[in-house]
Formats: structure tokens, C-alpha cells, sequence
């Protein structure tokens, strides 16, 4: 298949077909900021950090979900963006109650990472009283609602890469929370399979393993996209025989 | 009936019956008459005809919706040979009053009666509700004595899959439920999709706060959805259709379940239908209260049996929808529209409204006026005309402040716009839309701020909470626009609003959350001396916040 080229931020990008805008960005050392977006798990497009301009388009779009396109124009850091990004950051730390000196995710936390990279020092909105509370009934495993960006990938890596389907989310807007096994406490989740799959693609600590303190939640990143990609190569080399 | 060819016949014979009778007592059975207690005024004139023994010379009929709902419960009695009348208010007294000198002796009763000529329903025009208030819903001969089904049967038998499409792409009718996209245009694109599984969806998920247009449609007319459905997959090669209909309308779930029992018996759908190859079967899916389902990747997901939120498009339904295959997904009143377009032509649907908004909309006319209810007027109508003569004028003498069309994703139009003309881009270009049809007339005494307020709390609580800008912003925006309604916020607040109005529309997933912030622009836009006036010194507000025991909103760093 011919690739194709395309500028993002004035670089000049070769790209395959089908690959995504933020996947070619990276290539010319361009990070497009996302929190949902990950590696071997669907694309959803939902936490809107990723939006990008592309010239003849009328709005912004998610660098995640935009294929790239022959000829296309793509800026990824023009004022608004950038304005945009930060109003959006700081309403995710106004969701929820995310307190950084007390969090195992301290030091590996993708939000707190985005935020230093947006330069979100403060919020302008209020944090609510936390509404929900912990789950904290699997042996090996906790769950804190307050952190929880809602990014969802928890619930594609349970779906999508073990099989489980444990996670889900439920209630609306704002009341929007994950469940497991249709409500049910985690520990008592019968599709559960313990394999921590989830506890390792989330981006706070939100999910955390038990008996970790502070700062102390070190988790591989990379091991459902390592999963996937492996699998995808082993059904390639089936192919072929 | 066999095959469904010989509609002709049932049509005649439905027509002699109802010819039989010397008399026909219309009574509105409609949603809004029936909480007026029109079960009780009817079941009054039925007993009253009965003890004088008029059933042989007399009909009393359910009828649907005859629109001004306002005066309900309504009936209308019709005698051959003579004009009709029509009562408003009529209690169960009022009812075997009719029945004893009108009805009876041929003496209208002089109070309570309503002049047809009234510019309510003179300046109306009836297409798409052009049998309500006219047929018993529950009974599928009326529907075909009025000449039902007909459009299907000609299109069927007669007519191209292509030559359907091209009918409605020249008639021009756009999508009725809020985006006026092209009806013909979103018809060739299904009908271009290589695929055995495509499906026709009819969007009744009608949500916005004050709308029944399409409750009523799918209630007081069944058939004619279905008609239109099947008219949609015959032109577009689908053969299966769902009717997805929000849980708030047990009346219409009920209706339409029964219209499809109807029209199977009458080989009006199923398979080989009117001799041909042709087959389609429709199904019901009911919602389960969510108003993003009216957002057509959700509600697909809602068919499907998942949580009922958007998906990113592209791919379109049309490309990939329900189950992956594709499939088109047209609001109930766009359907609704279609066989009366096929039976009397695109020329003619193309003569009423204007240039680039064809046909006619229903409204649901709500809000401080004389006259409120369902109406449908040609496009290109001044809201002068509605609010005027069909509304008769704002209530109470007060005087007119703007109108609120689209609901939460519309905007309103201040009384300097009130001659603006009702089509889809004279809207667009005042900050409103057309919307799926709801109307809310306010007068001088509604507060905009609080318009604002209350369409950002609806979205607030209907938020599927899937993207961030939504589910987030719509919160802070509610906390934002309750500070500055209660004369807590300051001039930063303000601010703060409009920049968050910028980020939830360009940056949110889907219309709910691009559209959120409508209500509050268009408030902002022309109504801004009222949010300034409300606003109130940094000192000031800390004071207040001082008294209610707590920091003021917004004010504080995390």
C-alpha cells in the first residue's frame, strides 16, 4: 500500500494508511497530550486532550481517531489548543479529589505528568466532596473512584486483550463511575480473573495493587500493548503457514 | 385481504361504513386531552347516545390529536351534509349537553364552541398531520380509507428502489429531527452500501423538554411511520426496520406494537409483499430514559443491547451501523412525511415552505401564549404569524420576549427577530436551529439567565459522561450560570462561562455536548444586560459567599 505524507506542526510526515494522526506525530517527536488514547486497547476518542486543527476542517479533532490523510495539515499546539487543553485538565482535577502527596500513583501518573506538561498549577473550579467510595473488597487489588479519570481504559484492556469483560461503567454524566460484573463489589466480580491488566493501563491511581504506599505504585505501562502486539504477530505468522 | 392489492376494496368498504352513519362524534383521545379527562367525556356522550338509542345513527370515535391542546378535552361533531364544529373544554356535562341538542336535535350547542375558521387551525397546514384528530388510531381501515398505504403499494409495484430516492431527494425534505440533513441524499447513500443486513431505523426518542410532535405522530397515526419506514427500505434495499421509542410513551409503544400486528395481517409487511419480492419487517426497541439516545451512534448502541453512548463518526451509520452493517437512521416526523410525498408528488411537497426548507414542521407550541398545542405550518412562516394569530398573542396582555426553539441545543430569538422566517437556515443564522420542533414562547417576566440555567441542568443531567468536555463541562457550567442567577457570581465568573461555552461546543464528542452551550450563547448574545446586571463585584460576592457559610463558587485553588 503507498503511504502517505502529510505536515504535522510544519514537519513533513511519511505515514502508512490507517495509522493515526497521533501515531505519526510521534515519529517526529511530536506528543499530542490524551489520556484515553493507549497502545493495544480500541480507540474511543472520549477524553478530548488529543484535539488537533487539521486546515479544512471545521472543528477540531481527536489525533487519536483522525486517520491520516494524503496532503493533510495538522497543528497540534496553536493558542487555542493550548487554552483549550488547560480548561479541560482543570476540570479533571475539579471531578475528582486528586491529591498528589498522598497518592501511590506520585512521580508515575500520567495526569500529573499532562499537568505540568499543559501547565495546569491550579484549578479554577471547585473539587466536589468525593461521592463515591472505595473498593477495597479483592484480595490483591483496590479501586478508588475519586481518582478515576473515567478514560475507560481499564474496561477496554478487561474487554478486549483478557477476555473478562468485568468492567463497565455506569450512571450518567457526572454520576458516571466503573462497575464491576454489573455492580457487584470487585472482590466479589466472578469474571474476574486477577490478572491485573487493568490495575497496569491506569493512567492515575485510580487502580493500584494492595500494600503500595505512597508514590509507590510502579506498574508496567507497556504490558497490554506488548500482549496485543505479540498476539497480532502470532496470528500473522498462523497466516502464513 | 390477502396480498394487499386490493387495498381499493377495503378502503371503499371502510368508506361505506362510516357513510352508514348520519353522524360521526369526534372526540380527541390524545395524551393531553386525556389528562383534561377526555376518558370522562366521552364515555358520557357514549352512554348519553346509547340511552336515547342513537347508536345506529351515530358514531363516537378516539380520535388523535386535533392540536390546540390547550383547550382540551376536545370534540367534534361532524354530520353529513353539514360543516363541522368543534367544542373546547368539554367536561362530561358539557358532553351530554352536545349529545342532547346537538347531537340529537340538531341544535349546536352555543357555548364552548370553537370556530374552525379560527387562524389556529386556518393558518395551519396539514401534511404530516393530516389524519389527526381524524382517525381512530387503533383501527388500520381508517388509516387506509384515507388513503394509507397507497404510496407504499404504488412505489412497490410501479416504481425503481431509485426512482423513490430520486422522488424524495427532488421534494426536498430535510431531516426533521434537528440537523435537517437531506432525507433523499442520507437515502442514496444506505442504497449505495453493498450489504444483506442493511436496517432503517425511525428515531422516536423525542426528549427535548416540551416536544411531543413525534409521541404524537407515532401515537395518534402509527401506520403512517410504518408506511414511511417501509417506503425508506424499499428504496434503500433494507429489510429490516426498528422503531426506537422512548419508555415515556407507553401509549405510542402500545400503538405502534398494535399497527404492526395490523399491517403483518394485512400483508403490509413481512415478506412478499404486494406480489413482489419485496419484504421488510419492522420491530420496537423502547429506551430506557436516556436523551442521548436521540444521537444516532447511541441509540444504535441502545438497540444493540449496550450502555447508550455516542461513538466517534466517522464511520457513519451508513457505513457501519447497527450490528456493522449499514444502516440509516431518520427521525419519526422526517418518515412521517414521506408517503403523503410519494402520493401527491415532489412538486407539490417542493411548493410549500421555502427555497432551501421544504414542506412544512410541526411545533410544539408551548410557553405564555392564548393558544398553545401542536401545530404544523409551512416553512418560511414569520414567528410573528405563530405567536400572533395561531398562538393568538402572549397571555395575560403581557408582552413578547423571545421564543425558544431547538430546546436545549436551540437558542431564542428576541422580539427584534420575531418576523424572521421558520426554516432551517434563517435560524441557523439567528444563533437558534430548528430543532426537532419544540417552541417555547416566553413573555416579560421570564429572566434569560434562568432560560440558560434551566436547558444547562437538563444537559447536565442527560450527559452520557463518556467525554470530558460534556460530562465536566456542563457541570461547571450549571455551577456557574446558578451563581450568576442567584447573584453570586462576578464579572470573572462571566468570563469564565464564555470560555467554557468555547471549549464544551468545539471540543465535546457528540451534539449533545456541542450543542450544550447554545442556550447560554444565544441568551448571552442578546440578552447580555441581564447576566451584567446580575453580576456582582468581587467584595460583594465574597460577602455573600461569607454569609451562605462556605467560599464562593469557582473561587477557590485546588
Amino acid at each position: 500500500m503507498p503511504g502517505v505524507s502529510l505536515r504535522i506542526d510544519d514537519n513533513e510526515v511519511d505515514a502508512s494508511p490507517g495509522e493515526s494522526v497521533m501515531q505519526a506525530a510521534v515519529r517526529v517527536g511530536v506528543k499530542v497530550p490524551g489520556l484515553c488514547q493507549m497502545d493495544g486497547v480500541s480507540v474511543v476518542g472520549a477524553c478530548r486532550l488529543c484535539m488537533v486543527e487539521v486546515a479544512g476542517t471545521p472543528r477540531p479533532r481527536p489525533a487519536c481517531a483522525t486517520p491520516v490523510a494524503e496532503a493533510m495539515d495538522v497543528h497540534t499546539d496553536t493558542e487555542q489548543l493550548r487554552e483549550h487543553r488547560k480548561v479541560l485538565l482543570e476540570m479533571l482535577f475539579a471531578e475528582g479529589q486528586h491529591v498528589c502527596a498522598v497518592c501511590v500513583a506520585n512521580g508515575a501518573c500520567e495526569l500529573q505528568t499532562l499537568a505540568a506538561q499543559v501547565g495546569v498549577d491550579h484549578a479554577n473550579f471547585t473539587p466536589p466532596p468525593s461521592r463515591l467510595t472505595m473498593d477495597l473488597s479483592h484480595p490483591r487489588f483496590g479501586y478508588d473512584p475519586s481518582r478515576c479519570v473515567l478514560c475507560t481504559r481499564c474496561v477496554r484492556a478487561c474487554a478486549e486483550v483478557e477476555g473478562a469483560f468485568t468492567w463497565g461503567v455506569a450512571g450518567r454524566g457526572r454520576e458516571a463511575h466503573l462497575v464491576a460484573d454489573l455492580g457487584r463489589p470487585w472482590g466479589e466480580a466472578e469474571s474476574c480473573t486477577s490478572c491485573g491488566k487493568c490495575v497496569s493501563v491506569c493512567p492515575t491511581g485510580a487502580m493500584f495493587e494492595k500494600g503500595t504506599s505512597v508514590g509507590q505504585r510502579r506498574v508496567k505501562r507497556a504490558l497490554v500493548s506488548t500482549l496485543t502486539s505479540r498476539r497480532e504477530r502470532e496470528s500473522a505468522r498462523e497466516v502464513l503457514k | 385481504m390477502s396480498n394487499g392489492v386490493d387495498l381499493f376494496d377495503l378502503s371503499q368498504k371502510e368508506r361505506e361504513a362510516q357513510a352508514a352513519y348520519r353522524r360521526h362524534v369526534l372526540c380527541c383521545g390524545s395524551t393531553a386531552c386525556l389528562s383534561g379527562g377526555a376518558q370522562a367525556t366521552q364515555d358520557a356522550i357514549e352512554a348519553e347516545i346509547k340511552e336515547r338509542g342513537l347508536e345506529q345513527d351515530v358514531r363516537v370515535v378516539a380520535t388523535g390529536c386535533m392540536g390546540l391542546c390547550s383547550r382540551g378535552p376536545l370534540v367534534k361533531v361532524r354530520t353529513r351534509g353539514e360543516d363541522d364544529v368543534l367544542y373546547a373544554d368539554v367536561d362530561a356535562d358539557a358532553g351530554r349537553r352536545i349529545v342532547d341538542e346537538h347531537v340529537a336535535d340538531g341544535q349546536p350547542v352555543a357555548d364552548g364552541q370553537l370556530s374552525l375558521q379560527h387562524p389556529f387551525f386556518a393558518r395551519q397546514e396539514r401534511v404530516v398531520l393530516e389524519n389527526m384528530g381524524e382517525i381512530d388510531p387503533n383501527r388500520i381501515e381508517e388509516y387506509i380509507a384515507r388513503g394509507g398505504y397507497r404510496a407504499l403499494r404504488d412505489a412497490v409495484t410501479t416504481m425503481t428502489p431509485a426512482g423513490v430516492i430520486e422522488v424524495v431527494q427532488r421534494s426536498g425534505l430535510r431531516g426533521r429531527g434537528g440537523g435537517g440533513y437531506p432525507a433523499g441524499t442520507k437515502w442514496g447513500l444506505l442504497a449505495k452500501a453493498q450489504s444483506d443486513h442493511k436496517t432503517v431505523i425511525a428515531n422516536g426518542d423525542e426528549g427535548d423538554p416540551g416536544a411531543y410532535m413525534d409521541r404524537t405522530v407515532m401515537e395518534d397515526d402509527p401506520h403512517r411511520v410504518l408506511e414511511g419506514m417501509a417506503l425508506a427500505a424499499y428504496a434503500t434495499g433494507a429489510k429490516h426496520g426498528y422503531i426506537y421509542v422512548r419508555a415515556e410513551y407507553p401509549v405510542a409503544v402500545r400503538r405502534l406494537e398494535q399497527a404492526i400486528r395490523q399491517a403483518k395481517r394485512h400483508k403490509l409487511l413481512g415478506k412478499g409483499l404486494f406480489g413482489t419480492e419485496f419484504e421488510f419487517n419492522v420491530e420496537i426497541r423502547i429506551g430506557a430514559g436516556a436523551f442521548v439516545c436521540g444521537e444516532e451512534t447511541a441509540l444504535m448502541a441502545s438497540i444493540m443491547g449496550q450502555r447508550g453512548t455516542p461513538v466517534l463518526r466517522p464511520p457513519y451509520p451508513t457505513e457501519r451501523g447497527l450490528w456493522g452493517e449499514p444502516s440509516m437512521i431518520n427521525n419519526v416526523e422526517t418518515l412521517a412525511n414521506v408517503p403523503t410525498i410519494l402520493r401527491r408528488g415532489a412538486e407539490w411537497f417542493a411548493s410549500i415552505g421555502t427555497d432551501t426548507s421544504r414542506g412544512t414542521k410541526v411545533f410544539a407550541l408551548a410557553g405564555k401564549l392564548e393558544n398553545t398545542g401542536l401545530i404544523e405550518v409551512p416553512m418560511g412562516i414569520t414567528l410573528r404569524e405563530i405567536v400572533e394569530e395561531i398562538g393568538g398573542g402572549v397571555a395575560g396582555g403581557k408582552a413578547f420576549k423571545a421564543a425558544q426553539t431547538g430546546g436545549p441545543s436551540g437558542g431564542c430569538i428576541p422580539i427584534k427577530h420575531i418576523d424572521t422566517s421558520m426554516d432551517y437556515d434563517s435560524l441557523l443564522a439567528l444563533g437558534s436551529i430548528m430543532g426537532s420542533g419544540g417552541l417555547i414562547v416566553m413573555d416579560e417576566d421570564v429572566a434569560m439567565p434562568e432560560v440558560a440555567r434551566f436547558f444547562m441542568r437538563f444537559c447536565m443531567d442527560e450527559s452520557c459522561g463518556k467525554c470530558l468536555p460534556c460530562r465536566a463541562g456542563t457541570f461547571e457550567m450549571y455551577e456557574l450560570l446558578d451563581a450568576i442567577c442567584e447573584g453570586r457570581a462576578t464579572a470573572a465568573n462571566l468570563a469564565r462561562l464564555e470560555t467554557l461555552c468555547d471549549v464544551v461546543r468545539t471540543d465535546s464528542l457528540c451534539g449533545l455536548g456541542q450543542t450544550a452551550p447554545n442556550p447560554v450563547l444565544s441568551t448571552l448574545h442578546y440578552f447580555r444586560d441581564e447576566y451584567e446586571a446580575r453580576v456582582v463585584p468581587d467584595t460583594v460576592a465574597a460577602a455573600v459567599a461569607a454569609d451562605a457559610g462556605g467560599a464562593s463558587a469557582h473561587e477557590r485553588s485546588a
